[in-house]
């Protein structure tokens, strides 16, 4: 896609997300509040799995902890605010730090299992640590700051730190770093030989990760103003996982399309029918027959086919 | 889109949004009752989910849906048994259906979900089944109530201590899944049971869904107990009761168990091995009280089943909210009108049994029935009543004031009284 068509994409986006409590006010609002938290998380996973090319299943644990930590430092310790939102970025970057020491060694399937496996052990200790983290119960207590309290003050709020996390995330994927992760995710051996040391790159692709989806966490308690284990649990990865791919793996912003889309049928398609999990599972089979490359990938191969021009570096090829 | 076309349609939106509200604003008042119902449709509890459903249905099918001259919108949400899918369909019940007020939910977390939701925007909800003790206890919320057959988790099990004690039995093993609901119906009971002279050898908690309970089993058998307490929920109900016939231990040790553990939902499929199982409830399919009798042959002759405690809350849940909505005057726009009407409704000749009023906590003073497992003549195994006590509060016959000193039940804190 040219310089001028991603620039006229972008602004047509950022125009939409500014206006969105006017021309979808009260609910409607919230839940566009809630699509752009789960595409930061979406996007946090799309740094690993898009550009460094590994499938993980433990970003709804480093989400749902920071909530958690979140929630735990004002609520039970009445501790503050803002203290609590930095002790729970910082708790999931930690974590994600552990994890991707732990992970960063393996490919392919056994990463997928490795980061299932800790992200279930997050869950486990969520579930059973009753005294702190109130077991299935989970924590619930106002987090949310007064001044935010109404819909469009906390989507503007939202949307404030959606901007600079993407910017940010942007500019992480398009920096050598980030082109040395694509280099991983294509070859990891040739990276070697050529002289990188991929377990580094890996490991600081993974914290970074992390750390965005900490932010996302923190969100996320803000809106709920409640935690529980379904918010670690692999429920929420896979959902996370299934938003960036559905937008388009590898594209970043598809993330944002991702939990848009999905977002959207768990919420209008419930209100059809009782069976809207199937409609979603459908959904993906779909999706995953037919435009695997996601939404963003399927629209730049259309795009790409009508203007003729070298292949994107960014379309994954297999 | 150019910018024309994007002026055009966001102009065209938002003329539809405000021609949206200005009609529903027109329509509020006098149009219909709008209720939000949730119930788990899916996910681990969906089963009983559904019964849940035809609990409330049925009595509304009896009576019609008509309150205090307005019609009722019962609009049925799916809460995925999921606390965060819960909340985010409390929300959109709320913003964008416009309920009036909110009812259901069954697990304990989705009920903790909305209640903080609740909280935080108003609107009113009303709990038929969440048993989590806290609610109406150290973190009340006061337009969050339980209503009709709802008990806390440890409101039936703090009888079925005393029953015991007055069986003779002193010394007991508890073993019962790891959560929440567990925790507080054995605190319950096991709290009022070492108060009173008894003692509790041990306390087993294992996780949700064990496969195999021989381990526990071979271990309470060597402590040699008068009788057990189980608290097991759905499947773990299944499998350990069928292996502690397995082990021989069936009519020589006395098993008490949770009020969900014989629920019809459980041993409506199951054999010989829940027999004699007694346990304290809100109300016993079997049992011999007018309403009730009249409750369980509507529901199986509608539904092929015998009705279990999700049905049965549902639809005494039902009764509650037409008695509500009547006092209130159908002023359901007036939440703090709708609020005391609720918190006032005294409920007569419902299955519960005598009349079921809420304390000043918003929680029901209600009949708790011991219950034993029988074989009804036609083979079907039901709970029925073997005791009575009456109109038993949640604080049991302590000074609310001073129990809600101590803390609220968990894996430490049982509230056993050392000896």
């Amino acid at each position: 896609m040219s310089k001028t068509a991603t620039g006229a994409v972008l602004v047509a986006t950022a125009v939409v997300l500014a206006f969105v409590p006017w021309w979808a006010p009260g609910y409607r609002t919230t839940l566009a509040t809630e699509m752009l938290i789960f595409a930061l998380l979406a996007m946090s996973i799309d740094i690993l799995e898009g550009y460094a090319g590994r499938t993980t299943l433990c970003h709804g644990a480093l989400f749902g902890v920071s909530a958690y930590v979140l929630l735990y430092h004002v609520v039970e310790l009445s501790g503050s605010l803002w203290g609590g939102v930095v002790l729970g970025v910082i708790v999931s970057t930690v974590l994600a730090a552990i994890f991707a020491m732990l992970a960063v060694r393996t490919t392919g399937v056994y990463f997928l299992l490795l980061t299932l496996a800790l992200g279930m052990i997050v869950w486990g200790v969520c579930l059973r640590w009753s005294t702190v983290t109130g077991g299935e119960n989970g924590i619930r207590g106002r987090v949310r700051p007064e001044m935010l309290s109404d819909p469009s003050s906390f989507y503007y709020f939202v949307l404030i730190i959606f901007v600079v996390l993407a910017a940010l995330m942007w500019r992480f994927v398009n920096s050598p770093f980030g082109r040395t992760l694509q280099g991983i995710r294509e070859s990891e051996s040739r990276m070697r030989t050529l002289g990188y040391n991929v377990h580094l790159h890996l490991f600081i692709g993974f914290v970074v990760s992390g750390f965005f989806a900490g932010v996302a966490g923190v969100l996320y308690g803000f809106f709920n103003n409640f935690v529980s284990p379904a918010s670690v649990g692999l429920n929420q990865s896979v959902t996370g996982l299934l938003m960036t791919l559905v937008g388009g793996a590898g594209t970043l912003l598809g993330g944002l399309i991702g939990a848009i889309v999905i977002i959207s049928l768990q919420v209008f398609v419930s209100e059809y029918t009782e069976r809207w999990s199937m409609v979603l599972g459908l959904m993906f089979i779909v999706i995953i027959i037919f435009a695997p490359e996601g939404a963003i990938g399927k629209l730049r191969q259309l795009f790409a086919a009508r203007v003729p021009r070298p292949a994107s570096p960014s379309i994954r090829t297999k | 889109m150019d910018r024309r076309n994007f002026l055009k349609t966001s102009v065209a939106a938002g003329a539809a949004s405000t021609l949206g509200s200005a009609w529903r604003a027109a329509h509020a008042q006098g149009g219909a009752i709008r209720v939000g119902l949730m119930a788990p449709l899916t996910g681990v509890v969906a089963a009983g989910g559904r019964e849940c459903v035809d609990g409330f249905n049925i009595y509304w099918d009896q009576v019609g849906k008509t309150v205090a001259g307005r019609e009722l919108d019962i609009i049925l949400e799916d809460d995925g048994s999921i606390p965060d899918t819960a909340l985010q369909k409390a929300r959109r019940l709320v913003e964008q259906r416009n309920v009036h007020f909110l009812c259901g939910n069954l697990i304990g977390n989705t009920g903790l979900a909305v209640a903080e939701y609740a909280k935080n925007s108003g609107v009113p909800y009303f709990m038929p089944i969440i048993g989590v003790d806290d609610m109406t206890q150290r973190k009340r919320i006061p337009n969050v109530m339980r209503i009709a057959g709802a008990v806390t988790g440890s409101q039936c099990t703090r009888p079925l201590a005393d029953f015991a004690l007055k069986k003779g039995y002193r010394k007991l093993v508890t073993i019962s899944a790891d959560y929440a609901y567990g925790h507080e119906q054995c605190g319950g009971l096991v709290q009022t049971f070492t108060e009173n002279g008894g003692q509790v050898l041990r306390q087993f908690w294992h996780p949700l869904n064990t496969a195999d309970f021989s381990p526990y089993i071979t271990q309470i058998q060597s402590m040699n107990p008068d009788f057990i307490f189980a608290m097991e929920a759905g499947a773990d109900a299944n499998r350990f009761m069928q292996q502690w016939m397995n082990f021989g231990l069936k009519g020589k040790i006395p098993v008490y168990a949770g009020n969900n553990t014989p629920d019809q939902a459980v041993i409506r499929t199951a054999g010989a091995e829940f027999e004699g199982v007694i346990s304290a409830a809100q109300f016993s399919e079997g049992s011999d009280i007018p309403a009730a009798k009249a409750f369980v042959a509507d529901y199986e002759k509608k539904y092929g089943k015998l009705p279990g405690a999700y049905a049965l809350t549902f639809y005494a849940g039902a009764m509650w909210l037409k008695e509500g909505l009547a006092a209130a005057k159908g002023n359901v726009e007036d939440r703090n009108v709708l609020v005391q009407a609720m918190s006032k409704v005294v409920l007569r000749d419902s299955p519960l049994g005598q009349p079921v009023q809420l304390d000043d906590y918003g929680n029901p003073i209600l009949d708790v029935y011991i219950r034993e497992v029988k074989r009804r003549p036609d083979g079907k195994l039901w709970n029925v009543t073997v005791e009575t006590y009456p109109q038993v509060s949640q604080f049991w016959k302590y000074n609310p004031e001073e129990y809600l000193k101590q803390p609220n039940y968990n894996r430490d804190f049982q509230g056993i009284k050392k000896a």
